[in-house]
């Protein structure tokens, strides 16, 4: 092996590790890009006044996103409402009962589920709980509701919460559960004063995970939660909501109400931004050193 | 004469197929300690976990035959039942990461939902550690964690959290295999304590061990109850030659 065929190895080597480099760096442009214009565009136009008016009608200045923030705040507390108990409980099913029927068919549901597109998750949630309520022509509104938005939040929500449950329960000793039973606890104890409590930073640290994957969701609320100008916090009527918002604002002709998309934009990204560190300081905090 | 606290007739246990414990009867009488030895694989610890139906939680167990608790049969009665009369000591120690050492030796009662005023509380802790010897080492730590302990200390808060249920009989899975010698030596002499108040059934597979702290030995071979005697007639004068290879060490 001569002095220039070793070189011209050394040189694809370098060439793969720089080409590794470039492209691991490449992950990061798209999330500063965002950042980038999101902050510039957004960052002048926040103030109070924003964060406490509603929208104004066209042509008149100022306005806020109120009644978004508001909407978006009940539509996600009424959809976590809804699907934390019944993702915990069923993880905790699925780290229970490992082999059973039931739990083969709940982990194919809730992994095929993950994967439904949220505009079908919609429709879904359209067909249940909207149409069923829309009486007729008089009332103008169809069956339009924020609940039927939280719902089918909730659906999106389920598979995030019931595998990193199920994964985070797994993953404790035996020798736990079995210490706990040995003291004569019953099933409901062992699960709510011992597995639970041990496991709680996994746990929540996936509900977390669900809020925020279900902060940005607009296609389910389209024809839900539909939007509303005013503020409104009856869940059984239309409610607006900040994804909403921005997908109305920014696909309008006035310039002030991209103004306004952009600053709601900033918003949702900080809201996103400051669940996913929340998430990172409880897993830390709240972990049982085992 | 002594009484007998845990009786078992033809007593058999299996995981599917594989039958692990095979027609094993036994009396065991009460405040004595009784050491379980034999092999890998012997059956001795399905046989333990048998007792306080802790073998039928995994998927798949079965067992038949008679086990008594006291002339009750323990598989007529409910398990929660069972577990709280028959306590049971794990081959790792195991306290709750959760809980402070306080609440690890009164979490028989705090998970269990018992309300009991402070003063009674305090006085089980108080009680239960100084059982186990560990009292005067944590008394001033009380509310740090279980697992800020050694390994050793853990394990004795263990056997303090079972004691704290005041059962009849503790059941030791090898108590002491994942333990330094120091801290074996002291549950060790433990043992010879919580004779007087409570049945010890301990599987080990150190023969030693069971020449030391044990009043009678059984020894288990592929799932079969061989021999059944005082510990010293099983050491200096076996009856099955089973037992006399394992003893001298022709086979482990």
């Amino acid at each position: 092996m001569d002095g220039k065929n070793i070189k011209f190895r050394l040189g694809k080597s370098y060439g793969f590790q720089g080409l590794v480099y470039v492209l691991a760096f490449a992950c990061v442009i798209p999330l500063l890009a965002i950042l980038y214009f999101i902050i510039k565009a957004g960052v002048t136009k926040i103030n109070w006044h924003l964060l406490v008016n509603i929208p104004k009608p066209v042509n008149e200045v100022g306005g806020g996103i109120a009644n978004a923030l508001v909407g978006s705040i009940i539509i996600i507390l009424v959809a976590s409402v809804i699907a934390i108990p019944i993702g915990i409980m069923a993880g905790i099913y699925l780290s229970e009962n490992r082999k059973s029927r039931l739990a083969y068919w709940c982990r194919l549901s809730t992994d095929i589920l993950q994967g439904v597109p949220s505009i079908v998750v919609g429709i879904v949630a359209y067909f249940w709980l909207v149409r069923p309520w829309d009486l007729g022509p008089i009332h103008h509104k169809g069956g339009f509701s924020a609940l039927s938005g939280s719902v089918a939040l909730a659906i999106m929500m389920l598979p995030i919460i019931v595998r990193s449950t199920e994964e985070t329960l797994k993953l404790l000793p035996d020798s736990l559960k079995e210490a706990a039973l040995a003291l004569g606890m019953p099933f409901h104890r062992v699960i709510f004063k011992v597995i639970v409590p041990v496991g709680i930073s996994g746990i929540l640290s996936g509900v977390m995970l669900s809020v925020a994957r279900i902060t940005g969701e607009t296609a389910p609320l389209l024809f839900t939660a539909f939007g509303n100008p005013y503020l409104s916090v009856n869940i059984g009527k239309p409610m607006h909501s900040l994804p909403l918002l921005i997908f109305n604002y920014a696909t309008s002709p006035y310039n002030d109400w991209h103004d306004l998309a952009w600053s709601a934009s900033l918003i949702l990204l900080i809201w996103v931004l400051f669940l996913n560190i929340f998430t990172k300081v409880i897993t830390r905090k709240w972990k049982v050193q085992l | 004469m002594e009484s007998t606290i845990i009786k078992s007739r033809n007593f058999n246990a299996s995981f599917g197929t594989n039958h692990v414990v095979k027609n094993v009867n036994i009396d065991i009488p009460r405040n004595h300690i009784i050491a379980v030895m034999g092999p890998s694989g012997c059956g001795k610890t399905t046989y333990l976990r048998c007792i306080n139906r802790m073998h039928e939680l995994i998927p798949g167990a079965t067992s038949n035959g008679e086990m008594k608790l006291n002339d009750e049969d323990v598989y007529q009665m409910h398990p929660i039942f069972v577990r709280l009369k028959i306590g049971m000591v794990f081959q790792r120690p195991n306290p709750f990461p959760n809980l402070s050492i306080y609440d690890n030796v009164i979490a028989g009662y705090k998970l269990n939902g018992v309300k009991l005023p402070k003063a009674e509380r305090d006085e089980i802790v108080e009680r239960s550690l100084t059982k186990v010897a560990l009292w005067k080492e944590v008394k001033d730590s009380l509310n740090k964690k279980g697992s800020f302990l050694s390994g050793g200390q853990q394990q004795r808060l263990c056997i303090a959290r079972t004691v704290a249920m005041e059962p009849e009989v503790i059941l030791f899975d090898e108590p002491t295999s994942a333990l330094d010698p120091i801290s074996t030596s002291t549950v060790e002499e433990l043992f010879h304590e919580l004779k007087a108040n409570y049945t010890l059934i301990i599987v080990t597979h150190n023969m030693q061990q069971a020449a030391r702290v044990s009043d009678k030995t059984a020894f288990f071979f592929l799932g079969e109850l061989v021999e059944y005697d005082e510990t010293k007639t099983m050491f200096t004068n076996p009856k099955d030659q089973r037992t006399q290879n394992y003893i001298t060490g022709r086979f482990s």
